[in-house]
């Protein structure tokens, strides 16, 4: 084992902040109680809950009864794009995604287009990874129920314009209810103010775990008067939308979670943006043939994805493990699926430059001597895996 | 009992250790030959001394391997093999373990190394993971490659074994090696391999080929 311990996987999951954990202690043990028991320790629950969506409300500048609790992004995505197009089919059966969406995205709207009779227009992207609001507009029809468009991708760190294709979508609606707008803004929780009314979005995903919160929990904002089928069925919490018993610690903890990142966001981003410009700058004029995957600008402070040609990318994150730092990688070898990121295949770049990638995600913990090391051990890791490769990619495909 | 340890699972890792108590993706024997490759190509590497060459694969489908081979005319004994490998830990492992086991006790006969099989060299290596598989025959066939083309270099052609692919539907032009290729990526059944090659959509009529192949493979390699 290496003695350092360079966590560059937050794109993944974050470690628990200390302070949200306290506050999360008493709902794992004291206050036991179920919180639809009618009974003080049941209220006790119950209460905890309501606080804890009131400060969701409150930082998304919603109401609270805008604000469902599910079990995470995949959920909150699944329930926002099954839920609202089963429950509005005759409005149409039209929806609109893009190419770099989660597979929580991807994978549910290709269910309905596939077994449940709905057309879906899925956007390409250009080729650092950004939506055309123009092309949304042209895509947009009077049967259009929905559409989805990420707020920043997880891979590649591109940050959408989303506040520009919501408003866009208001105004072809006019005063019709549909389509619906949603996002899933799991990656920005932390980055950006998530103002519902600027942003012109009537349903948006997030997640505890890419916030310093627990895993296993997540929220569902839905506007209003939005009508969702739900996914499962036994009981009346979450309105009955998302029945069963409520996962108070987690709740209590994900809002915890949400306020202190959103408290220290301005100063975070800034000292974010200047190690992620430091590694960018380090790897690529440092190392020959890399390519930075993403838009260089519109980009998440704490992302970094690059190419490092005629090497294959799980190659790379093991010998990075070896030397204690943990990141990840869009190659087809590290997938359960074999099949290289279908993020960055949408850059339209080629298959080799999938397989190369990886991504570094930084966070709180994240220091400048995190990053001086890791700029120090992977020039040699690279070399000595391209000195083990055959492969010698055009040069045209990494400048 | 302490309770604060972390339970850690064997088996949460695609191998785990005999006792069943570390997991890692990879066994400590891949991980060697990973971070310790033996016999690889130097880039300013003469590769003039070497009477035979294989390759296989592109960068494109993740994995490239080349191969260069030493071989005595006279006893047909394999005396050296380098390699190169753009690929994963496992292609790399699987490379170099090849490259061991057909060199050692003085180098196998090309006989003899055309009888090795891609298990022989997984469960030298202590297992791979199972989506890893694929990886073990590709260095497998690299091998073949470079003994096929020892044969045509010393104008022998009639031992060179042509592992020539056979038509199976004219109507999605997948071929027997198509088939093989998707049992080697994890599909088990004629309708993940129809996900993976759209064989026979359209042309049932192939189906009971398909399927009998199918089976071949699966017994060939998982059997």
């Amino acid at each position: 084992m290496s003695k350092h311990f360079v966590y560059l996987d937050h794109a993944a999951a974050t470690p628990l902040d200390p302070y949200v954990f306290d506050v999360m202690k008493p709902y794992l043990k004291e206050v036991c109680g179920n919180p639809s028991s009618f009974h003080t320790v049941g209220k006790q629950a119950k209460d905890a809950i309501e606080v804890s969506r009131e400060t969701m409300a409150r930082l998304l500048s919603a109401r609270p009864d805008e604000i469902l609790f599910t079990s995470g992004g995949t959920e909150s995505d699944n329930l926002a794009i099954l839920g609202s197009a089963r429950a509005n089919k005759e409005h149409g059966r039209h929806l609109i995604t893009t190419a770099i969406e989660h597979h929580a995205v991807l994978e549910a709207c290709t269910y309905l287009q596939k077994k449940e009779g709905f057309e879906l227009t899925i956007l390409p992207v250009n080729t650092f990874g950004l939506v055309d609001p123009d092309q949304v507009a042209q895509a947009l029809r009077p049967d259009t129920i929905f559409v989805s468009v990420m707020m920043a991708n997880n891979e590649i760190g591109t940050i959408q314009p989303i506040a520009e294709i919501g408003n866009i979508i208001r105004k072809f609606r006019g005063s019709n209810a549909f389509p619906l707008f949603h996002t899933d803004a799991c990656q920005t929780v932390g980055t950006f103010d998530l103002n519902i009314e600027r942003l012109h979005v009537d349903l948006l995903t997030l997640n505890g775990s890419k916030m310093y919160g627990p895993k296993g929990i997540g929220a569902l904002y839905m506007r209003r008067g939005i009508k969702l089928q739900p996914l499962q069925f036994g009981g009346a919490q979450e309105r009955g939308i998302r029945p069963g018993t409520e996962h108070v610690a987690g709740i209590v903890g994900l809002a915890k979670a949400f306020e202190l990142v959103q408290q220290d966001r301005e100063k975070e981003n800034e000292r974010l943006v200047r190690l992620r410009d430091m590694l960018i700058r380090g790897i690529l004029e440092h190392i020959p043939k890399t390519r930075l995957n993403g838009d260089p600008k519109k980009r998440l402070p704490n992302n970094v994805n690059i190419s490092f040609l005629d090497i294959e990318g799980e190659a790379l994150i093991l010998y990075l493990d070896a030397k204690g730092i943990y990141v990840s990688t869009g190659s087809a070898c590290a997938s359960a699926s074999l099949d290289p990121s279908h993020v960055i295949l949408a850059l339209g770049v080629p298959y080799e430059v999938a397989h190369g990638s990886v991504r570094f995600t930084l966070g709180h913990s994240t220091t400048e001597k995190d990053i001086e090391y890791v700029l120090d051990v992977l020039p040699h890791l690279v070399e000595k895996l391209r000195v083990m490769s055959p492969v010698h990619v055009e040069e045209k495909y990494f400048t | 009992m302490n309770y604060q340890q972390l339970p850690q699972s064997g088996k949460t890792g695609d191998v785990s250790s005999k006792d069943g108590t570390k997991s890692w993706f990879y066994s400590d024997i891949v991980k060697d030959h990973f971070f310790h490759p033996r016999n690889f190509m130097h880039e300013d590497g003469d590769t003039s001394i070497y009477n035979a060459i294989g390759k296989v694969g592109s960068p494109a489908c993740g994995d490239e391997l080349r191969v260069w081979m030493k071989v005595d005319p006279k006893t047909e004994c394999i005396l050296d093999f380098r390699w190169q490998t753009f690929g994963c830990g496992s292609a790399i492992a699987s490379t170099s373990m090849c490259s061991v086991m057909v060199t050692e006790n003085d180098g196998m006969t090309l006989e003899e190394a055309r009888a090795m099989k891609p298990q022989d060299i997984m469960e030298r290596l202590g297992g791979l993971p199972a989506r890893k598989f694929h990886c073990s025959v590709l260095c497998d066939k690299a091998l073949r490659d470079a003994i096929n083309d020892f044969y045509r270099r010393i104008g022998k052609p009639e031992k060179i074994i042509k592992e020539a692919s056979r038509m199976i539907d004219p109507i999605s032009k997948v071929t027997d090696h198509d088939i093989e290729e998707a049992v080697l990526e994890g599909a088990q059944t004629l309708e993940t391999v129809q996900a993976k090659t759209k064989v026979g959509i359209g042309n049932p009529g192939v189906l009971p080929a398909v399927e009998e192949l199918i089976r071949f493979y699966r017994e060939k390699y998982f059997g």
